[in-house]
């Protein structure tokens, strides 16, 4: 330092935050206390039912194969809300893929492996015009992605107006293959959903794009007088949902192995919660797909444990899962405020 | 060492929002390696010429030509590309990333597409090293105040030519009131950057309504007044008075008469009084009694604790120890509403987070505390509304005087003036003012400042907080002395005490 600052500088103290403040401030906090939840909710799972078999390991590995097309379709949510947007597209492009996917294989006879691409061409495609749309003519996500969830549930009836029942060799075959892993085994829509969680990631903290996605959510005219190109990033983000999207569709095709024009009606507002309860700020910017992981295994342990209490009816679920989000956007909001001073 | 060719050239620009033509004609010109002020009342125009210039605005008339070839900047990412490098006057970064992240975003090293964390901190840390500053980079942005803020700003601008990026290295800099929340270390480490870039043969545009550093770094000026470009001048050849003249068309009142009048004049009994006040972290627990009538100025280098006190006193903090009495009667202090009940204004320094609306009008914003003193159930009638507003915007000066102009379309020191109209309207009994005058040009500062003087002369107290001593010593009965989050001395103005005596008592923490 030059010899004018041998007069009092500001202690360093003064310029760096306290421990104390670091740590409410941490963004991962949130993450760890979701991660808590789940293994308390686990770990009374376990001493309530361990008579029932709670504690086998398969039990804990349905739980992927059983959410596996909600965790890929709560990873495009993360993106999107991240960003700072929203999807209401979600359940509607889910629902649309399984008919377009059964429709093809089943009445037009195309092979599954050409089925695939096509599928998640015409889900990216959908996300791709959403945000071109709220990007261009600055119109509000909301809007925008709520008439793609009517547009979208709309065509499912375009095609045709009862459910297609898959029947295809192929797709019986993928849907009973298992990967074993000693102890029990993963169907393949658990594996995938795992491997787009781990690219996610991956985009998300290792590319440019996916740090531009931060930004664009932290303050999006900041983004745009820094130089980053944030329409561009905008698009993008709302094409990763819909290629999310119509991948979970094809995973819950595979799950289901029909197609039908209600198929997944909601699921939007299943993945949006799978996020929140996951520590991602609905208002963007902070958050992480680790977090969305651990949203959607809680969601996913509030269904088993009700379906392990037997005389619950699966309304508990919806009546949990609301009672979980108050509580997850009062932790956010307290976190916000704490920040701010 | 100017070249002969400018590196950057803008003739005829025009620029028009509705109802507003912010630039008619404006010719610029810009060589390499000088610093270049461009001056200006608040609202003259230089923001938006920086801003068109930058592409965040598109132009409504007139060429710009970068090194002798016209050129179309549509986005602030073309600008970078052309080598422009920007610090807008409003902090322009995102809080919830790093430090590292916000002075590399957009151009974060990678290998084959991934992005280097390591390295981009070492050299994060590099380059915040170069500007003197002691920070951790991994830390978000938020954790730090406004002016380190401002400061990472700076780092990034300059950075952005260093590293491999799309641009062919930083040509022009354009730097709009990056001092304005520095203190004198940091401006002088600022300098001494700026200088060193321009030897290299960067263009440099700076701009600061501190006329004193304009005279120290400078060595050419463009001058606007509404819109119209008034001339250019080698800085040596143009003193200040001149100077001012140019910018506000008419030579400046005197200063003087302020200091002597407050010397002599009398204060009344005491308004608030504050015993063992403190908050862990925040500030060392202090006494202060303010009188009535009596201005109260806090001197101190940033981070001494100086918006700490004044949080404390106003409730916007809680205090872990030591209570506040107004007007004889003790108050909790546990909230702001606390302190607005009990006759407390502060105007905060940091007015784009904490203070002003942007999307509100003019006179809604300034109507705003005062609505909210009255409680919201009794509306104020119309007519005295807007009598208020009107009155407030003529003392101040506010342009353009249009009660209905939104906030966020004023320029940065019409919206200091918005702020500060909020406050005063709620005739407080004591107003707190940080940094009231930053961001206000030459004219519009003396006029705050006669109107401190006058306030007090009808009895209002006010706790005055400013960087530039000149103006604590001109304004106060007494001077608090802040260092190290402590409250070091309390000091009784009179005609013995300068700047340099302050400073002394800064450096040493005590008052001989
Ligand atoms: N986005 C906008 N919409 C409408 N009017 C605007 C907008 N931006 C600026 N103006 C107007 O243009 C004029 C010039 O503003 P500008 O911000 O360039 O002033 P400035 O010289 O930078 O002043 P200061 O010293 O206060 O920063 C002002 O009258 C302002 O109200
Ligand atoms: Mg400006």
């Amino acid at each position: 330092m030059s010899t004018a600052t041998q007069t009092p500088t500001a202690t360093d103290s003064g310029r760096t935050p306290s421990r104390a403040t670091r740590l409410l401030g941490d963004r991962r906090l949130p993450v760890l206390v979701t991660a808590t939840l789940f293994l308390v909710m686990y770990a009374a799972g376990l001493s309530r039912y361990a008579n029932y078999g709670f504690g086998e390991p398969q039990v804990f590995l349905n739980l992927f194969i059983d959410n596996g097309y909600l965790l890929v379709a709560a990873v495009g949510a993360t993106f999107v809300i991240l960003s700072g947007g929203i999807d209401l597209s979600v359940g509607s492009v889910i629902g649309f893929t399984t008919m377009l996917t059964a429709w093809l294989v089943e009445k037009q006879g195309l092979p599954v492996l050409v089925v695939i691409p096509i599928a998640l061409g015409v889900g990216a495609f959908g996300g791709f015009l959403m945000g071109y749309v709220i990007h261009n003519f600055e119109i509000q996500p909301f809007i925008v992605t709520l008439a793609g969830l009517f547009l979208f549930r709309g065509l499912c009836l375009v095609i045709s107006k009862e459910s297609i029942s898959i029947g295809d060799s192929t797709v019986s075959s993928m849907a009973q293959a298992q990967a074993s892993l000693g102890v029990g085994f993963l169907s393949v829509g658990a594996i995938v959903s795992l491997v787009v969680l781990a690219v996610a990631f991956y985009v998300l903290h290792y590319t440019r794009f996916g740090r531009r996605v931060y930004a664009i959510g932290g303050n999006e005219q900041s983004a745009l007088l820094m130089g980053l190109p944030q329409g561009g990033t905008k698009i993008a983000v709302y094409t990763v949902s819909g290629f999310c999207s119509a991948l979970a569709g094809l995973l819950f095709t595979l799950y289901i192995q029909s197609g039908d024009p209600l198929h997944a009606t909601g699921m939007e507002l299943d993945a949006i919660a799978a996020v929140v309860i996951g520590g991602t700020l609905l208002t963007g910017g902070s958050g992480y797909v680790l977090g969305t992981l651990f949203g959607v295994l809680v969601l996913g342990l509030i269904k088993s444990i009700i379906q392990f209490e037997g005389t619950l009816s699966s309304w508990w679920t919806k009546i949990a899962t609301g009672v979980l989000l108050c509580a997850f956007i009062l932790i956010q909001r307290a976190m916000t405020t704490r920040k701010k001073t | 060492m100017a070249e002969p060719r400018p590196v950057l050239e803008m003739t005829g620009i025009v620029k028009e929002f509705p109802g507003v033509r912010a630039l008619s004609g404006v010719d610029f010109r810009l060589f390499p390696g000088e610093i270049h002020a461009l001056m200006g009342e608040n609202g003259a125009g230089k923001s938006t010429l920086i801003k068109v210039l930058t592409g965040v605005y598109s132009l409504d008339g007139g060429t710009v030509t970068l090194d002798g070839k016209s050129v179309r900047i549509a986005s602030p990412l073309q600008a970078q590309q052309a080598g422009i490098s920007t610090v807008y006057q409003e902090v322009n970064l995102c809080p919830n990333l790093s430090v590292a992240e916000n002075i590399f975003i957009g151009r974060e090293p990678t290998r084959f597409g991934r992005i280097q964390w390591k390295q981009m901190r070492k050299e994060a840390a590099e380059l915040v090293d170069r500007l003197g500053l002691d920070i951790d980079v991994t830390a978000p942005l938020s954790s730090y105040p406004l002016a380190v803020q401002q400061l990472v700003a700076i780092v990034r601008s300059v950075g952005t030519g260093d590293s491999d990026g799309a641009g062919a290295g930083t040509k022009v800099l354009v730097l709009d009131e990056p001092t304005s929340s520095l203190d004198r270390d940091e401006v002088l480490e600022l300098f001494r950057l700026m200088r060193q870039l321009r030897d290299e043969g960067v263009a440099i545009l700076f701009v600061s309504h501190f006329l004193d550093q304009i005279y120290e770094i400078c060595d050419r000026m463009t001058v606007l007044r509404n819109g119209a470009l008034v001339g250019e001048h080698m800085v040596s050849d143009l003193d200040q008075v001149g100077l001012i003249q140019l910018m506000i068309g008419k030579a400046m009142d005197q200063l003087e008469g302020l200091h002597e009048h407050q010397l002599h004049a009398e204060v009344g009994e005491p308004l608030v009084r504050a015993d063992g006040l403190g908050r862990k972290g925040g500030i060392d627990p202090f006494d202060l009694e303010v009188n009535k009538g009596e201005v109260v100025g806090l001197a101190g280098l940033l981070g001494s604790g100086r918006t700490e006190l004044a949080r404390l006193l106003f409730g916007a903090d809680q205090p872990d120890s030591g209570k506040v009495t107004i007007d004889g009667k003790q108050v909790s202090m546990s909230a702001p509403n606390d302190a607005i009940g009990a006759g407390v204004a502060f105007c905060s320094e940091n007015r784009k987070t904490e203070g002003l609306v942007p999307d509100l009008t003019v006179r809604e914003n300034i109507i705003l505390a005062l609505q909210a003193a009255r409680g919201w159930t009794r509306p104020i009638p119309a007519a005295q509304r807007d009598e208020l507003v009107a009155k407030y915007i003529k003392a101040l000066d506010i342009r353009p005087a249009n009660p209905e102009a939104r906030v966020g379309q004023l320029s940065g020191g019409n919206q200091q003036k918005v702020l500060l109209a909020r406050w005063l309207i709620t005739q407080p009994k004591l107003l707190i003012l940080d940094e009231p005058t930053r961001g206000i040009d030459v004219g519009a500062k003396a006029e705050i400042q006669k109107l401190v003087v006058s306030l007090s002369e009808e009895g209002m107290s006010v706790l005055y907080i400013a960087a530039e001593l000149e103006e604590v010593l001109r304004l106060s009965h007494t001077i608090g002395v802040l260092r190290d989050r402590k409250l070091v001395a309390r000091i009784a103005n009179g005609p013995e005490i300068t700047p340099t005596r302050i400073l002394e008592t800064i450096a040493s923490g005590e008052h001989q």
